[in-house]
């Protein structure tokens, strides 16, 4: 699209596209012939090296000549096609992105109608029935390993700080709709940092006391006042009395053996001191509500096999 | 004989020099100047705005590392590449910046609408080691990035206000300041998370 911010320019790349245009069809036609001699021989080109080497004036052979007028003829053809000669919008109106009957436009108009009735169709169905359908989660496993994977691995099992989605352990609930939320929506982790609040040796506590609830090795001295602390620092107040956590707001259980960040005792430590703000971002705008609807089927089939 | 004109082009070269750079010079008069004169390709999209000081120390970062000779930042008018990275790019998303980094090669993904797609966390730790997060990745890793920028941000703005980026004199004074005590990986991560965000990834 040439939106030019004046006259001028629709002008300038015109008359030079013609110039150039015509030059070429000059010095092509001046050069169809070489000069003969009056005895009807080629002439020499009047260079003459190493005291006695010439060069014949020979015209080049017809048929390479001829590959250059054909790319006079292209050029002139496509210009008529195709936008580009200044201003002109070619024949058929060509665009490759701008308009309804854009390429773009076009190509995405046949896609719609190709699969767009596909996803209606799984789009109308109830997740747990697109999660048993065969074909709905190879579409979704597709889309997973293209938007998905980054984060939670190709084969959904996370990674550090990631959430594995192939097990049974869910963050904020393992329900298809809810699964389907946290794709829509987004999820974001608000584990505040206590450091300030507990100081060095309470995180040590704490994590220790965090670690015996999953029967790791700990101080029992310092669970002790870790459970103290616990409770006092307002632990409880997301992940539970009894530390089970909690699924709406994304509190991970305590008692388990899985751990997002690590269970290892420094790790534990920098979870309590600094805080996690693990985050999921939003789908809905980009993916819009078909595609989503097949990954949540498949990422629930994952672990509803 | 006569001289020819082809043998007085040849053999004057003043002459020669001009008529070259005349002929040489067509392509860029016809194909290039126009493109500054356009209004599509000088006007910023609605709400694009100049990177911040740490965006723009990311962008410099980026440059260094050469990642555009992974990553390109244009993604193309084709189905395949919008489903993928959202909305094609268009050139009022990249008046800005000087110069762009479009790129020609995706050894990586494209770039180009990069910003908010990851959280921070997953850039840091894909930056210091992809394959913490990506098994697969065969990116190398930019451990290195984990210290404190080292340039002058304030200079760097002056200079692109001259070529046309519409920085203010508070913004220019207190470059310097907003990225005190930030490191090269905050830079990056901003600057990346900035991409591609002034337009809509669906229109």
């Amino acid at each position: 699209m040439a939106d030019f911010v004046s006259g001028f320019w629709n002008m300038w790349v015109m008359v030079l596209v013609a110039l150039s245009l015509l030059f070429c069809v000059f010095v092509l036609a001046s050069n169809m012939k070489g000069e003969k001699s009056e005895s009807g021989e080629a002439k020499l080109h009047g260079h003459v090296w190493d005291e006695n080497l010439c060069e014949y004036n020979n015209p080049l052979p017809r048929w390479w000549m001829y590959l250059f007028w054909i790319t006079i003829f292209f050029a002139v053809a496509y210009m008529t096609v195709f936008p580009g000669f200044g201003n002109t919008k070619g024949l058929f109106g060509w665009s490759s992105a701008h308009g309804e009957n854009s390429q773009y436009a076009r190509e995405m108009k046949a896609a719609e109608e190709k699969y767009g009735p596909i996803f209606a169709k799984y789009q109308s169905q109830d997740l747990q029935a697109v999660a048993a359908d065969r074909e709905a989660k190879a579409m979704g496993q597709r889309m997973f390993l293209t938007y998905c994977a980054q984060c939670h691995g190709s084969d959904a099992k996370g990674a550090k700080g990631f959430p594995n989605l192939a097990d049974k352990d869910w963050l904020y609930g393992g329900a298809p709709e809810t699964i389907k939320a946290s794709i829509l929506e987004g999820r974001q982790g608000m584990m505040p940092p206590f450091g300030p609040a507990v100081g060095a040796e309470g995180a040590k506590d704490l994590a220790n006391y965090v670690r015996s609830l999953s029967g790791l090795t700990h101080d029992s001295a310092r669970a002790q006042k870790g459970s103290e602390l616990f409770v006092q620092n307002g632990c409880v107040g997301c992940h539970g009395m009894d530390a089970t956590g909690n699924q709406a707001i994304g509190a991970p259980n305590l008692t388990d053996k899985i751990w997002l960040y690590g269970s290892s005792e420094a790790t534990v430590i920098e979870t309590v001191t600094n805080g996690r703000q693990g985050k999921m971002p939003k789908w809905k705008d980009f993916l819009g509500d078909a595609k989503v609807h097949l990954l949540a089927a498949y990422v629930y089939s994952l672990s509803n096999k | 004989m006569a001289q020819s004109k082809h043998e007085f082009i040849e053999k004057s070269v003043g002459w020669m020099i001009v008529l070259t750079l005349l002929t040489v010079s067509v392509g860029g008069l016809v194909e290039i100047v126009p493109l500054f004169f356009q209004k599509s390709t000088t006007t910023p999209v609605e709400g694009l705005k100049p990177y911040d000081a740490l965006q723009l120390a990311g962008r410099d970062v980026y440059v260094r590392e050469g990642c555009y000779n992974c990553h390109s930042q244009m993604i193309r008018p084709f189905r395949a590449e919008t489903e993928r990275y959202g909305h094609y790019s268009v050139a009022g998303e990249f008046v800005y910046d000087h110069p762009f980094q479009w790129g020609s090669k995706r050894t990586g993904p494209d770039l180009h609408r990069v910003g908010g797609r990851y959280s921070d966390e997953w850039h840091r730790v894909h930056l210091n080691n992809p394959r913490d997060v990506v098994p697969e990745s065969n990116m190398p890793a930019f451990p290195w990035l984990d210290r404190p920028l080292d340039t002058d941000i304030g200079a760097r703005m002056a200079a692109l206000r001259k070529v046309g980026v519409p920085y203010t004199d508070d913004q220019i004074k207190a470059g310097n300041d907003v990225i005190k005590g930030k490191t090269e990986l905050d830079a990056v991560v901003a600057y990346l998370q900035g991409l591609g965000t002034a337009l809509k990834r669906v229109q």
